[in-house]
């Protein structure tokens, strides 16, 4: 019978990402796709979902900012110590067979699944262009990793300590202008994804985002994720959906709902 | 063929959405009635907003779930608006599930979840898992079980189940002193113990509350026993739920003495399309079997 225990192993790796965002590299062989994540058990900790930001050689990885207590205690891991995760869940990012072209906008952490895909998309010959917004030159993540994979790095910052200094969705309009592009795939802020997504739409181009909703079982059963009006379950259903259906959900870039079930707006 | 009633509401086939399961958001339970569920029912509401367990609250092992998720929920006022928009928007019956730590609390929160006119509230007094917060729950004691239904019943019109717990030496007291109070049927059974599983490798319980109660597979023979049991002691609709996974279960219930049949951890195993895969299986039985409709198939498990 179907079962999803939670599966304990010794962390292999700690990376620091940068001041506040920690990589965890975990031994196992996951068979992940860019986009699905995982819940992170810390014993004693909590749990909370996280986004797979990597997987390859029999081990896969997460990317946390620390941001609240369960990301701190996070922060705090070394190489060697238990964690314990179940999955992956979720729906996953697709690249179409017949595409060559490919841009990626991530906002923030939000890279970390699409930092997956582009590795994915690079391995199977597609050209990517990698969009990366952040609020200043330290929060860029990924940026050696992505150089390695082929991809093209634009960059971009509030403050402009990097790149120009402007939101990625500008970037992706700039992009779309002149070069033909055959997917457009987002994660980050959702603000900034809705953008991603009329910009897509008004070039004709089909998208893909990360919808991410508080989440507590994963697995599609306490329907605390569940979005208005369609009622889908983002943990089973999403969190990767197309844009034309992230458009038809009503809460998309303007509120959500917390642990108790209380909306508040985004 | 597969309709049935409860308390006066008519239900075009026997499976209901259980509490506790996609039922936060009024456009979720929408999705699930359009899914073919015969009924579905809120998570449980009370009167204040409340926190519930931290992660993890839902654990699944070889046989089934536990779960510890506490009862959080955004407090009556907030869920007024999902109870309302799923009423509107359900092709089926609405149950507003509701609980409190008092008496007097129990008749506030069926008075206030009434103005958004459920067809059917369900009185849940009967969690395993916030006994530290709450002792022991409602259900375990007929006299007190006896006094929220009277309770209830007095702050509303509507009709009411009375959601019991399987955790008692026996059952069919309970569900005497609750129909007597004029409960206008039962749901049964909550989720059994509390139980626990413990991960070896991190050599700890699994859920953060340490214990949660039981359900799924592993708990249907406990649940038909129950229901078995209530049948034979009151002339009370029965929602008969525990470990219902496919239609054979449901009919299992069904011949015990329910009305109707819920599911809740099923939506684990099977997704959303269990309400409609379980109708057309109790369907096939009945096909197969010779029974014309649910009403004739109910509680024949009790004839000589």
């Amino acid at each position: 019978m179907k079962n999803d225990e939670f599966i304990v192993v010794r962390l292999e790796g700690v990376h620091k990402e940068s001041e506040d965002t920690t990589t965890l590299t975990i031994p196992y062989d996951l068979n992940s796709k860019p986009g699905q994540f995982v819940m992170l058990w810390l014993p004693g900790k909590g749990e909370k979902p996280i986004s797979i930001s990597g997987e390859k050689d029999g081990k896969f990885q997460i990317t946390i900012c620390a941001i609240g207590s369960f990301s701190e205690a996070v922060s705090k891991l070394r190489k060697g110590d238990k964690i314990g995760f179940r999955g992956p869940f979720g729906t996953h990012y697709t690249i179409p067979k017949e595409s060559t072209s490919l841009a990626m906008v991530g906002g923030g952490y939000g890279s970390a699944p699409l930092a997956y895909l582009a590795e994915q998309a690079a391995l199977g010959g597609k050209k990517v262009y990698f969009i990366e917004g952040a609020r200043t030159k330290s929060r860029l993540l990924f940026s050696e990793r992505m150089k390695i994979s082929g991809a093209v790095l634009l960059t971009c910052t509030d403050d402009g300590s990097e790149g120009p200094k402007c939101y990625s969705p500008d970037v992706l309009k700039d992009l779309l202008e002149n070069h033909k592009i055959d997917k457009v795939f987002s994660c980050g802020p959702e603000i900034m994804m809705k953008r991603v997504v009329e910009i897509s739409q008004n070039a004709g181009i089909p998208s893909e985002i990360s919808m991410e909703r508080y989440m507590k079982c994963g697995i599609g059963v306490c329907g605390q994720c569940c979005v208005d009006e369609l009622g889908l379950c983002m943990c089973k259903e999403g969190p990767i959906i197309s844009g034309e259906l992230a458009l038809k959900i009503r809460e998309f870039g303007s509120y959500t709902r917390g642990s108790t079930g209380k909306k508040s707006e985004l | 063929m597969l309709s049935t009633e409860l308390a006066g509401i008519k239900l075009p086939n026997p499976t209901v959405l259980a509490s506790g399961i996609l039922g936060v958001t009024g456009s979720s339970l929408t999705r699930v009635s359009k899914a073919g569920a015969g009924a579905v029912t809120t998570k449980s509401i009370s009167l204040k907003e409340r926190k519930g367990h931290p992660t993890p609250v839902i654990a699944t092992y070889a046989h089934g779930m536990a779960n510890a998720v506490g009862l959080s929920n955004a407090g009556a006022e907030e869920t007024l608006l999902e109870i309302g928009y799923a009423v509107k928007n359900s092709p089926s019956p609405v149950i507003a599930s509701i609980f409190a730590s008092t008496i007097t609390e129990f008749g506030k929160v069926a008075e206030a979840v009434s103005k958004a006119k459920p067809h059917l509230i369900e009185v849940n007094i009967s969690c395993p898992n916030v006994d530290d917060e709450f002792g022991r729950p409602f259900a375990c004691d007929p006299g007190i079980a006896a006094v929220v239904t009277k309770k209830v019943k007095k702050s509303t019109s509507i009709p009411i189940l009375v959601k019991l717990s399987p955790n008692v030496p026996s059952i069919a007291p309970i569900a005497e002193a609750v129909a007597k109070e004029g409960a206008d049927g039962i749901t049964a059974i909550n989720t059994v113990g509390p139980g626990m599983l413990i991960n070896v490798e991190a050599a700890r319980p699994v859920l953060s509350n340490r214990v949660g109660g039981i359900s799924g597979p592993a708990i249907k023979p406990l649940a038909l026993k129950c229901i078995y049991d209530i049948y034979k002691s009151t002339k009370l609709p029965i929602i008969g739920t525990g470990g219902v996974t496919t239609g054979r279960d449901a009919v299992e219930m069904i011949m015990a003495g329910a009305s109707a049949t819920g599911i809740g951890t099923g939506v684990y195993y099977r997704g959303i399309e269990i309400f409609s895969k379980v109708s057309e299986e109790i369907q096939g039985l009945m096909d197969k079997e010779g029974y014309n409709s649910i009403e004739e198939m109910r509680g024949v498990a009790h004839e000589e």
